[in-house]
């Protein structure tokens, strides 16, 4: 049976309209109301402003790494490192905030250039246990993650403690000049918006329209033809892991200078791996990646309500994301229920 | 394509297990930055299932919010927030508590406290109360935002420096004479003179606890012992934070192993876990003569009855009930607490703000000294904070024939003379 292109173009809403049901009869089973429920977690939020630019906020680093690990996808790489790549931008980021005394967008730029250098740094660190050490991205990633967070708590604790002694808490707030002015008293910053729209624009390049993306996607459908081919897998392997890094750590330092105000013991929760859920449900489509991560934003959000109104357990959105990630990758492709696709790409 | 296959297996049992973690993760999870902190199990809690019962049944209804650092069932600072919160709710007809545990950035990146009390006040909460020191100062913010809704952070001094808006107070509980009584307990059944504290990260609070400690062991060594205080040895040993981070802090048991090699015969805990009991009593089925003082819980002693001398424990359900009864009344009224235990009973929950259980180890003797300690506490004869205390570098803290204020206990700079254990 051939599915119809348009068919096939829609299919991605079968796994999050199975994962709604799935929750619903979660939410039975714990004598909750579905219809309030999912009311208080998808449309309460848009209502108040405050409670959207929250959303908007938490969007910003989250779609950095989403796009940050398109790259690292395409090339074949699972670049679970994400995560400690965030922290590394985060620390390099509040280096310059906590040390360097200049006028406000001398500092910004200056913190954003470092954070992206160190995340970079970080990812090509990765990249390069992998090339030269045999170390698989996931696993030298996890140890990198280990090792960001490590640090972070030392710098906290030790180095850069507040004057009254560490509590762990995290640094003194940084100077006002450092951080990023934000929207309305909000944690949201416009700034950092439009750096994710420039960097979305520049994925969207460096994956269709350059050279560099073609040699990803090559490294990434078959690594060995593409070594045979002609295309360095070492190199392109380090360089898309810095680009991620890059754009991780950019998320990492949007995270202290307008989320927080200051180096926090944990600046991250998670977030880098949440992208990687975003990248999958989005089915490793660019243009899907925006409204993935501002659709998960939401349902984040909007479960921290539910908790309060209802007493059901905030993780709920994170099973709700999880349970559709998890249905994606079960049935998520048409061809694996026994629709044929219009064009076989696989032999 | 066998390894696309290999990706998608590979993929499907990591969202699996982020799921599993995710659903099963908060019990069992370390808060992440969890104060000095104890629970009190008066009445064993059943799990609320059923929360949410509509207050306008009730005349005068009362909402209060309740902000949780980590889970409410930690055994530890947490749950002893969320058991006075209940205790209130039990007792005051008309109160409703709202909670929000796992406040973190660990657990929630996506919460903020000021996300957290705006769904709290629209939920018609009056009075918010944030349990944590990591909440200071977004708490002073969320005051500013909200004049009409009253807020207390927990162990704060933000009424004491002035920082505070009108609508923020400040409560603590008085830990520290909790712990003169632990360190007194510890001096009267050493052998070797040698006790050891298992201390947390290095902070106002922590060192002002371990003084405490120190000053009530050296007071009854040489009262009720009939030894010299100078003669004896009192370490504290900081691990870095409340509970055990591999790799980052020294691991608590290994610490108490050192103590008990080098001759300490009593362990106090003043960290949130129970290494220090669990050690030295398995030190204690060897054959040694050894003694533990456990913190945080009120059953805390269970661990390892045999070897036990007590618990100090914080109970917050009192203070909370005037605090949310002077609410709803409109009569409360900026303040900084610093709530005293009830000293005619340590352990009666309905009273006290910080209690202490004697332990099973002490015998009649020890029990009969450690009591007479306690009496003279609670009559005013015995004052542990009285001079002349210097501070560890030989200055003079607190002179001859005078008594630390509030201010010189909360704001100790220093260890005191006599201790041996880094100040900062």
């Amino acid at each position: 049976m051939i599915l119809p292109r348009w068919a096939e173009r829609f299919w991605p809403v079968v796994p999050i309209i199975g994962a709604l049901l799935f929750i619903i009869a979660l939410l039975f089973l714990f004598g909750a109301d579905p219809l309030e429920s999912l009311n208080i977690m998808f449309l309460k939020p848009f209502e108040n402003q405050a409670k959207m630019l929250s959303v908007m906020a938490f969007w910003v680093p989250l779609t950095l790494c989403a796009l940050g690990l398109l790259v690292t996808f395409t090339g074949g790489l699972w670049n679970i490192g994400v995560e400690g790549q965030m922290i590394l931008g985060s620390l390099g980021a509040s280096w310059i905030a906590l040390t360097v005394d200049a006028p406000a967008f001398v500092l910004i730029f200056l913190e954003i250039i470092v954070a992206m250098l160190a995340g970079a740094l970080w990812g090509a660190l990765t990249g390069f246990l992998k090339t030269h050490g045999k170390v698989h991205e996931i696993f030298g990633g996890l140890a990198l993650n280990n090792l960001a967070s490590m640090l972070s708590l030392y710098l906290i604790a030790g180095p850069w403690q507040p004057p009254e002694g560490g509590s762990f808490r995290g640094t003194p707030p940084f100077q006002e000049a450092a951080l990023l002015p934000r929207f309305a008293e909000s944690r949201f910053s416009p700034i950092s918006f439009v750096l994710t729209i420039l960097a979305i624009g520049l994925v969207f390049f460096a994956l269709n329209n350059s050279f560099w993306g073609l040699k990803l996607k090559a490294l990434g459908k078959n690594a060995r033809s593409a070594f045979l081919l002609g295309v360095s897998s070492e190199r392109e392997t380090i360089y898309a892991m810095m680009f991620c890094g890059a754009l991780a750590g950019l998320g990492g330092a949007v995270r202290v200078l307008s989320w927080f105000d200051s180096l926090r013991q944990n600046i991250s929760g998670g977030i880098g791996y949440l992208a990687i859920l975003v990248v999958m449900l989005a089915a490793y489509r660019l243009l899907l990646v925006p409204f993935i991560s501002f659709f998960f934003s939401l349902v984040l959000n909007g479960s921290l309500t539910l908790q309060l109104k209802t007493q059901l357990h905030s993780s709920l959105g994170g099973i709700l994301t999880g349970v559709m990630v998890l249905f994606i990758l079960l049935f998520g492709e048409a061809s694996k229920l026994g629709f044929r696709k219009e064009v076989e790409k696989d032999e | 394509m066998k390894i696309k296959q290999y990706w998608r297996l590979l993929g499907s049992v990591l969202i699996l297990a982020m799921l599993l973690t995710a659903c099963g993760g908060d019990a069992t999870d370390a808060p992440v930055v969890e104060e000095t902190g104890a629970p009190i199990v008066e009445e064993t809690v059943a799990p609320v299932v059923e929360e949410t019962e509509a207050p306008q049944s009730d005349p005068e209804p009362i909402v209060f919010g309740m902000v949780l650092v980590g889970p409410k069932n930690d055994h530890g600072w947490s749950q002893a927030h969320y058991e006075g919160g209940l205790y209130v709710e039990e007792n005051l007809p008309g109160s409703e508590m709202l909670l929000f545990e796992l406040l973190n950035p660990a657990d929630k990146p996506e919460a903020t406290l000021e996300g957290v009390v705006d769904d709290m006040v629209a939920e018609g909460a009056t009075l918010v109360i944030t349990t944590s020191d990591e909440f200071e100062e977004d708490t002073v913010g969320v005051a500013e935002k909200y004049p009409e809704v009253t807020f207390i952070n927990i162990s704060g001094d933000d009424v004491l420096t002035g920082e505070a808006p009108a609508n923020l107070g400040n409560i603590m509980g008085r830990m520290e004479d909790m712990k003169a009584i632990a360190g007194c307990a510890a001096a009267i059944a050493t052998e070797t003179g040698q006790l050891g504290y298992l201390g947390p990260l290095i902070n106002f609070e922590t060192r002002r606890l371990a003084s405490s400690a120190y000053l009530g062991a050296s007071y009854c060594y040489e009262n009720y012992r009939g030894m010299n205080a100078g003669d004896l040895e009192f370490t504290v040993t900081w691990i870095g934070f409340w509970f055990n981070i591999p790799g980052f802090t020294l691991d608590p048991t290994e610490v108490t192993t050192n103590f008990l090699d080098s001759g300490v015969d009593v362990v106090l805990s003043g960290i949130d876990t129970t290494e220090g009991i669990d050690v030295t009593g398995q030190r204690a089925d060897t054959g040694d003569t050894v003694w533990a003082v456990p913190y945080d819980y009120e059953s805390a002693c269970d661990q390892k009855p045999e070897i036990c001398l007590g618990t100090p424990y914080f109970n917050w359900g009192p203070a909370y009930l005037d605090l949310v009864t002077a609410v709803q009344a409109g009569d409360w009224v900026q303040s900084w607490d610093w709530n005293a235990p009830y000293w005619d009973d340590l352990t009666d929950n309905t009273r006290t703000a910080a209690g202490w259980v004697n332990g099973p180890a002490l015998t009649a003797d020890m029990e009969a000294d450690l009591n007479a300690f306690i009496d003279g506490l609670a009559s005013g004869d015995i004052n542990v904070w009285s001079g002349p205390i210097n501070l560890q570098d030989g200055t003079t803290y607190i002179a001859d024939g005078s008594v630390a204020t509030d201010n010189e206990i909360w704001y100790l700079p220093q260890l005191i003379e006599g201790m041996v254990g880094p100040s900062e």
